[in-house]
């Protein structure tokens, strides 16, 4: 690989100052590099980061099956490392002017790693230099412990997407103070619903009681609200100490729980296994952002490119080489979602209500069609609110906010159906629904969800593992369970078990062919290598 | 078509059958029905493009990620094979599988290839089972009211089900399979250790030569390469500065050195002669349906790809599919993706092949390999004409080996017609170095059982 030429080097300089002026704000230092096909082959499996730790899965085609990427933790191919500084990628034989699009494309990217919040835990990393260093650390465990690191790598990377992502981004800036104190906590989360099990009106009149106690005098409020609660429950007291007593176990996700917690790992002679835990987890964590910013950070980018360019002289004599590069790029599939075309469609569509001010609850109010045809206050805040949605939105919050009848309406947006014609053997698509409730569900749909598993820690001894899988409709992809549940054996060091649910099909009596489903919670248990499925 | 088999089933009827006979039967003709009337051989949905497979380097750049080269990679393929084997002693099951891809190709023919392949296992979301009644929605914009069809697409065969069984399209298009099997073939015969093939056959020259006007030759020759004396003609003026770069020039001014003229001349080509011609023929009766065309097909790609490295690419193969009637297909991907058809009758598939070998008198040039695959059902229920038929490929064939894989409902300990024919006409006592033959339940079969099942048959 080969850094861009000064020549070019110097046209990627005036882009930043242009970009800069339109209002996006980066780091000044930037890498760009040229990459050949035979770079592609090389960089593609190590999801284009070139200081990537090796490990045979990257040699080996990886069988995907439907839906690939959806399964993937990272977002494979993209043309800019979020990293400091941050690089990117060309083609060695792109002309100026497609260059110049593409660095304006470059620079909302990198604009947007250093702005979002969903990368505030990247802000700070040189992720390349982090990934050499590791790199290097795993050969050198390699030279020690041989195929070992391997396997812990392999066994540690089958459960690398059950990060928590969100609560370990939501523990920044984190403010304690504001947390009820223990034994309030202890009250209302847990005495009252887990174990006197009131019902939900009691809890919200015990919680106004609370607050109107407090309200009068924080220190005499509070004691005379727990008078009251021991003489109510003259249980309460002896139930907190109970629980106060237990060692709190900080549980933020999976991955982290068996790294602290394993007592496999926690043997000396294993110690080193937790290094390897610590780079893949880290590895799984700083793409996590990247792929929930699909859309959005797509439509950004697309939208500053299209900007930039357009007002930008050097566009003179390459007009129509851009307009067909840029339709390729950001037009609204037939049929098909375009990551590019839907995040530039919303930006754009934010822009406009709020440059006529109907981001507001007075337009929300309004429901005459004309009426709200017609409303336009000319805020001139467009671009203030596109600003906030590239520091605050990700891909769910930004189509589950705006993706409104209007904006479906406004595109000719649609839900594709597809049926089965038997007798012509065609698979026919059609247009199942416009309306937005329908629209937005299916976007939310395609949308990168790992399953939400949880260790439960009641259950959980040195001798047993416990994971809950929290169904939300989907079952586990079946044949994949008993060989992580291997990898997980092989980290804790003892028998594992998972609380799933599985889908099961029944044929219904009355109208046969019309298959029913049940749900049922199931438990797999690994011991030995051995799994087996019972029923809960 | 459908109409066709209670025909024949009443054909068969008027003869006395045992209630096992007559269930086999019925049971076959069940599975075609069931094949004809059911549409989940064929998938339903298709798949969309979604969020994920867009990125900036394709839509911007048109960089996309090349497949490594298996070639390039053989190399530490070899020490990944070598890492697998340790696994097992380790105590964990091996990962790297070699799959097969049915890749659409740009004339919307399927193209098999094959790669070393693996799975990351993980807890992923199963997007196939819901209990909703259609397939995965996508996204779409433009013209068109609710309910309104906007476009369609030939449904292709379920890849999960049966991967890549169904309809081959046409004939014309060329599969060019044998690159990869060789390279297939090294690596199984590496990997699974397979024995490597006796030399049975009269010796034969492994290459004969033949002369062509193939060789460049300057000054004197056969036939002058005009264009590429020009190439020399206009090289020698520019370094006279007889032409100079941009500027006009007057041919009839170029000086032509007898040197610059290039000839073709005749030489001598090495060219690789066939050492074995192996016949794949396998049952594709509605009873194969899903999982033993499965171990079949799979089965005789392994052994295709092995037998390729064996013979250093220098293999000719035939290919015969039969249900009551047997029809030569063109080549492995036919072969491999030919869709199940009607009832089973053995006899004629070896009828057919033993015309092929006589009618080309292939036996006095070649070693004669052939390869059987079936799950062990033959209407035929004595196999009469069937050990006749077997008996006379006996006579050139250097190897004769049948697969029978059983359906699920066959028990296992329970021998199938074919295995029970074959056994009670004495042949595989009678000529035990050359006729072969393992039966293996076909559901839930690895790849190792396949391998071990081809051992069996080439040992």
């Amino acid at each position: 690989m080969e850094l861009i030429s000064q020549r070019t080097k110097k046209i990627m300089e005036e882009c930043k100052a242009r970009a800069k002026d339109a209002g996006l704000s980066f780091d000044n230092e930037t890498l760009e590099y040229i990459v050949t096909n035979k770079d592609m082959v090389e960089l593609s499996p190590k999801v284009m980061i070139p200081t990537l730790y090796d490990y045979w899965v990257h040699d080996v085609e990886v069988l995907k099956g439907h839906g690939k990427y959806k399964l993937y933790p990272n977002n494979p191919y993209e043309t800019v490392i979020n990293s400091r500084p941050a690089i990117s990628f060309y083609n060695d034989n792109n002309p100026d002017w497609m260059n110049i699009m593409i660095f304006y494309h470059v620079l909302a990217h990198i604009d947007f790693f250093q702005n979002n919040k969903m990368f505030e835990r990247t802000w700070n990393d040189d992720f390349v230099g982090q990934a050499l260093a590791d790199k290097r650390l795993i050969a050198s465990l390699r030279s020690e412990y041989g195929r070992w690191v391997d396997y812990t790598i392999e066994f540690t990377r089958n459960i690398d997407n059950l990060v928590g992502y969100f609560d370990y981004l939501a523990m920044i800036n984190y403010n304690n103070e504001l947390d009820p104190e223990a034994a309030v906590a202890f009250y209302f989360d847990v005495f009252l619903q887990d174990i006197a099990k009131v019902p939900d009106h009691e809890l919200y009149k015990e919680i106004d009681r609370y607050n109107s106690l407090l309200s009068g005098n924080r220190d005499s409020g509070n004691a005379a609200f727990f008078a009251d609660v021991k003489i109510r429950f003259p249980e309460f007291q002896a139930k907190y100490e109970k629980y106060a007593s237990v060692k709190k176990v900080n549980v933020v996700d999976v991955m982290q729980f068996v790294h602290d917690y394993s007592p496999f790992l926690n043997k000396e002679e294993n110690s080193w296994m937790k290094l390897i835990l610590n780079i893949v987890r880290n590895t799984s964590v700083y793409f996590q952002p990247q792929i929930r910013t699909k859309i959005i950070n797509e439509g950004w980018a697309s939208y500053w490119h299209d900007n930039l360019f357009r007002t930008d002289p050097r566009i003179a004599g390459h007009e129509v080489g851009y307009s067909i590069l840029n339709a390729g790029v950001t037009s609204l599939r037939r049929v098909g979602l375009n990551p590019y075309a839907i995040g530039l469609r919303l930006i754009e569509h934010v822009e406009k209500l709020s440059d006529a001010g109907r981001i507001s609850r007075e337009f929300e109010l309004i429901t005459g069609i004309d009426k709200r045809n017609n409303y336009n206050k000319n805020t001139g805040k467009g671009k203030e609110s596109i600003f906030k949605l590239r520091k605050h939105f990700s891909d769910f919050t930004l189509i589950n906010s705006f993706v409104s009848q209007d904006f479906v309406d406004e595109y000719d947006l649609f839900v594709v159906g597809q049926k089965y014609d038997q007798t012509r053997n065609v698979i026919q698509y059609y247009v199942k629904s416009k309306k937005a409730a329908d629209y937005k569900q299916m976007l939310i749909d395609s949308l990168y969800h790992p399953p939400r598993i949880t260790v439960d820690t009641e259950k959980t001894n040195d001798n047993n593992l416990y994971l809950v899988h929290h169904f939300e409709g989907k079952q586990l992809v079946q044949q994949f369970i008993p060989d992580t549940l291997l990898g997980i054996e092989y980290l804790w060091g003892a028998q594992v078990q998972l609380e799933t649910t599985d889908i099961v099909q029944k044929k219904s009596i009355e109208n046969e062919g019309d298959p029913l489903y049940e749900f049922r919670k199931v438990i797999y248990t690994i011991k030995d290598k051995k799994v087996t499925k019972t029923n809960l | 078509m459908k109409e066709i088999f209670p025909e024949i089933f009443q054909k068969y009827l008027g003869r006395d059958l045992s209630p096992d006979e007559k269930w086999v039967i019925e049971n076959e003709l069940q599975s075609c029905r069931e094949i004809y009337n059911k549409e989940t051989v064929y998938k339903k949905t298709a798949d969309f493009t979604g969020f994920y497979d867009f990125h900036d380097l394709a839509v911007l750049q048109q960089l996309l990620p090349e497949k490594p080269d298996i070639l390039a990679a053989i190399k530490t393929l070899e020490e990944l094979l070598e890492q697998d084997k340790l696994r097992e002693l380790d105590g964990f099951p091996r990962r790297i599988r070699l799959g097969k891809l049915v890749k659409p190709s740009k004339d919307n023919k399927g193209k098999v290839i094959v790669v070393p392949s693996t799975t990351e296992p993980k807890f992923y979301h199963d997007d196939s089972v819901t209990d909703e009644e259609e397939g995965e929605g996508t996204g779409g914009a433009g013209e068109g009211e609710e309910g309104e069809v906007i476009g369609e697409q030939k449904a292709q065969p379920q890849p999960g089900e049966g991967e890549g069984q169904g309809a081959g399209e046409g004939d014309s298009a060329s599969h060019d399979m044998s690159s990869e099997a060789y390279d297939l073939g090294k690596i199984i015969t590496q990997k699974f250790e397979l024995p490597n093939l006796k030399d049975k056959g009269k010796k034969r020259s492994f290459s004969k030569y033949t002369y062509d006007l193939t060789d460049q030759n300057r000054g004197f020759g056969q036939l002058l390469d005009k264009k590429a004396t020009l190439r020399r003609v206009i090289k020698s003026n520019i370094l006279l500065e007889n032409i100079k770069p941009g500027e006009p020039f007057n041919p009839e001014n170029l000086l032509i050195n007898p040197q610059d003229t290039v000839y073709r001349i005749l030489s001598q080509e090495k060219d690789f002669e066939t050492q074995a011609v192996v016949f794949f023929l396998r049952d594709y009766s509605g009873s194969m349906q899903g999982d033993p065309t499965q171990l079949v097909t799979t089965q005789h790609l392994l052994i295709y790809s092995w037998l390729m490295y064996q013979y250093q690419n220098n293999v000719m193969t035939r290919f015969i599919v039969h249900d009551t009637e047997a029809k030569e297909v063109p080549d492995f991907y036919s072969y491999y993706t030919s869709q199940v058809a009607g009832g089973t009758k053995v006899a004629p598939a070896f009828k057919l092949m033993n015309k092929i070998i006589e009618e080309e008198q292939l036996m006095t040039d070649y070693n004669i390999y052939v390869f059987y695959g079936t799950d062990g059902d033959d209407w035929d229920s004595d196999g009469k004409e069937l050990i006749a038929e077997i008996r006379k490929t006996l006579q050139y064939a250097n190897r004769l080996g049948i697969t029978v894989a059983k359906n699920s409902w066959t028990p296992d300990d329970k021998t199938t017609t074919v295995e029970k024919n074959i056994e009670s006409s004495g042949l595989l006592k009678e000529k035990s170095d050359l006729i072969k033959m393992d039966g293996m339940s076909a559901t839930n079969v690895s790849e190792e059982r396949i391998i071990e099942g081809i051992k069996k048959l080439v040992s």
